[in-house]
């Protein structure tokens, strides 16, 4: 019997859809019982909607107030002495995921195996490595806890529906320290669809030039009901805001469409993009290298194309 | 003496494409150009304007790996590292055995500061610096873009997906790196000669009696699954009708 522990990631009244994916992730190793744990300050909201994932048979709450940030030296000792009877302990590859875990598997002496891509057994996985240029097989022996993040970007969401698995609250042992202090978070949260769900992405890179002429994706985004991506290079200019990098140090997104405007296409934001349904690249240098991962390919001045595909669009609608 | 510890690991240089041996046990690195992780060399950078803003006196630079390693350590010393000290090892290094040895050093050394990259970018498993703050039992501020020390404690600003972060953390603490926090600066020759005489320790990762058998196998690499280079259409009017006949728009 496998004994998966998932850590649910959420905003304190909703959950992020990473939680899900992990789920599924965790669906695929033969004979497992599925818990997710919930720490958040006031859980219930969060909890019921982890107790509806199909193939969650258990959901575990810590409440404290505390946990109104998700702050990892907080979490990890508690969730590691949670995790003792578990046999595989999962979060997301998520920011959250990739800073709570590690530091939960070297409190439990245990490996981590980041970014899992494909579940072969319990005991057998893929990852990429290399910025995505080479795919790993990683064996882990059984006696072994394993801790891992997830790469959501590799796994659809489980489905929500009819289950409704217990949910039991439990009081954490471990004391909390207090070295680590939430300060505050500035979220430039602007009504538009999240870059990591969406299922739709408008992306601009460096040839943008400047914030104000990024305001021409946004419109493009608008009409399509997209989230807006970036290149480093655009991030790194002050064009759009950090949190809209996708790439390697960026977000690993998995949209249905992404449209790449005046991208180059370096590996590293290849990397991020790889598992898009459909690529579309608009690049005025016909040599550029996304046109080599491109579904479609437009060479031209973004200047000039966007205008008329809004045009297009609003005929078409 | 307030110190920064700084950890430098030497990966395939970021421009290289890496591609997977025909056998499929490993990737292709004979030949292949080394440099220091991009992400280490920001925390390097971090580190050294600390201590020019007179937060720290000495900044120490590690490695853990063969000794070819000490290239990089050289480099990192003529950045403006004081000092250097390579662990040597010809095993592979997973990151939990990484977060002990760099422990080991901490107890030594006694730094207010470990700065390490978030991740490097060969495994890229994001997670030594994560480890060995909790091994430490010290806070950690992961994917910093922004750090201002006053006293015993640190601001860090982090980038996370929802936005930035901002925490306080008690000093001493563990620092993860992300592109934006710096740009590093040039090494320039006069200081690679310098950088000849500042010290650098060698010891062996055996006498430090750390075990280093590693708990996950890497069994098969395989090439990515390819994209197949789709169609190039003329105008904007042929890419509407493209992405209307796949309903996508
Ligand atoms: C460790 C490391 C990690 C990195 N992580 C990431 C990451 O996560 N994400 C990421 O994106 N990058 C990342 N990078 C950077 C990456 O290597 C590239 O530098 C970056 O992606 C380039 O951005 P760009 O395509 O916008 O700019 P450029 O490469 O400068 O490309 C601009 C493109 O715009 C085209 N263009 C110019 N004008 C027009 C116009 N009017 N109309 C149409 N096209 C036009 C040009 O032909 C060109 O192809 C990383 C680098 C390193 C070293
Ligand atoms: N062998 C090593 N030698 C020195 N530093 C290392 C080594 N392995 C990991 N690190 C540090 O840990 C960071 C994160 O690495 P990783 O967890 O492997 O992605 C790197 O950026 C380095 O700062």
């Amino acid at each position: 019997m496998n004994k998966i522990l998932i850590v649910a990631e959420h905003n304190g009244s909703q959950l992020n859809p990473s939680t899900a994916k992990c789920v599924t992730c965790a669906r695929g190793i033969p004979d497992a019982s599925i818990t997710v744990v919930v720490f958040a300050s006031d859980p219930i909201e969060v909890a019921k909607a982890a107790a509806t994932i199909t193939g969650v048979s258990q959901v575990l709450t810590v409440t404290h107030l505390a946990h109104a940030h998700p702050i990892a030296a907080l979490i990890a000792p508690q969730l590691a002495t949670l995790a003792k009877e578990f046999t595989h302990i999962f979060g997301p590859s998520t920011t959250f995921g990739k800073d709570l875990m590690p530091r939960t598997a070297a409190l439990l002496n245990a490996p981590q195996l980041s970014d899992i891509m494909l579940v072969e057994s319990a005991t057998r996985f893929k990852r990429p490595i290399y910025a995505g240029n080479a795919i790993t097989t990683v064996e882990v022996a059984a006696e072994i806890q394993l801790v891992a993040t997830v790469r959501t970007a590799s796994f659809e969401a489980a489905p929500s529906n009819h289950n409704s698995a217990p949910i039991e609250s439990v009081n954490s042992t471990a004391s909390l320290p207090s070295h680590t202090r939430f300060i505050g978070t500035s979220a430039a949260r602007n009504g538009r669809p999240d870059l990591q769900t969406a299922a739709r992405v408008i992306s601009g890179g460096r040839a943008l030039g400047s914030a104000e002429n990024f305001n021409i994706l946004y419109s493009l985004a608008d009409q399509l009901g997209a989230a807006i991506g970036a290149s480093r290079a655009a991030v790194d200019a002050g064009y759009a805001p950090s949190d809209m990098q996708v790439g390697q140090t960026g977000k690993i997104i998995s949209p249905e469409l992404y449209m790449a405007f005046g991208i180059s296409g370096a590996i590293q934001h290849l990397t991020g993009i790889k598992d898009a349904r459909t690529i579309v690249a608009i690049n005025k240098d016909a040599d550029a290298p996304i046109f080599e991962i491109a579904d479609f390919g437009l060479v031209g001045d973004l200047f000039q194309i966007i205008p008329e595909l809004k045009l297009l669009l609003k005929t078409a609608q | 003496m307030k110190r920064i510890l700084v950890s430098i690991k030497r990966v395939v240089d970021y421009n290289v494409r890496v591609r997977v041996k025909p056998d499929h046990t490993g990737v292709m690195t004979d030949g292949v150009k080394m440099s220091m992780n991009p992400f280490d060399e920001i925390a390097l950078e971090e580190a050294l304007r600390l201590k020019e803003q007179g937060f720290a006196e000495e900044v120490l630079v590690v490695s853990i790996g063969t000794a070819d390693c000490q290239q990089q350590l050289r480099t990192a010393l003529a950045m403006g590292a004081d000092r250097a000290i390579h662990i040597q090892t010809d095993a592979d290094i997973e990151p939990l055995t990484a977060a002990k040895v760099l422990l080991t050093l901490i107890d030594r050394e006694q730094p207010m500061l470990a700065i390490l990259g978030k991740q490097a970018i060969d495994d890229d498993c994001n997670q030594t610096g994560q480890m060995l703050a909790a091994l430490w039992d010290r806070p950690q501020a992961t994917f910093a873009s922004k750090v201002e020390i006053s006293g015993d404690t640190a601001r860090v600003t982090r980038e996370v997906d929802a936005g930035l972060e901002t925490l306080e953390i008690d000093l001493p603490a563990v620092i993860t790196t992300d592109l934006r926090l710096n740009e590093p600066r040039y090494v320039k020759l006069p200081d690679i000669m310098k950088a000849k005489k500042k010290p650098l320790d060698i010891l062996e990762l055996t006498s430090l009696g750390i075990s280093i058998n590693t708990q996950l196998k890497s069994v098969l690499f395989e090439p990515p699954a390819q994209r197949i280079k789709g169609v190039m259409l003329k105008n904007p009017q042929e890419l509407v009708d493209a992405l209307r006949r796949k309903g996508l728009v």
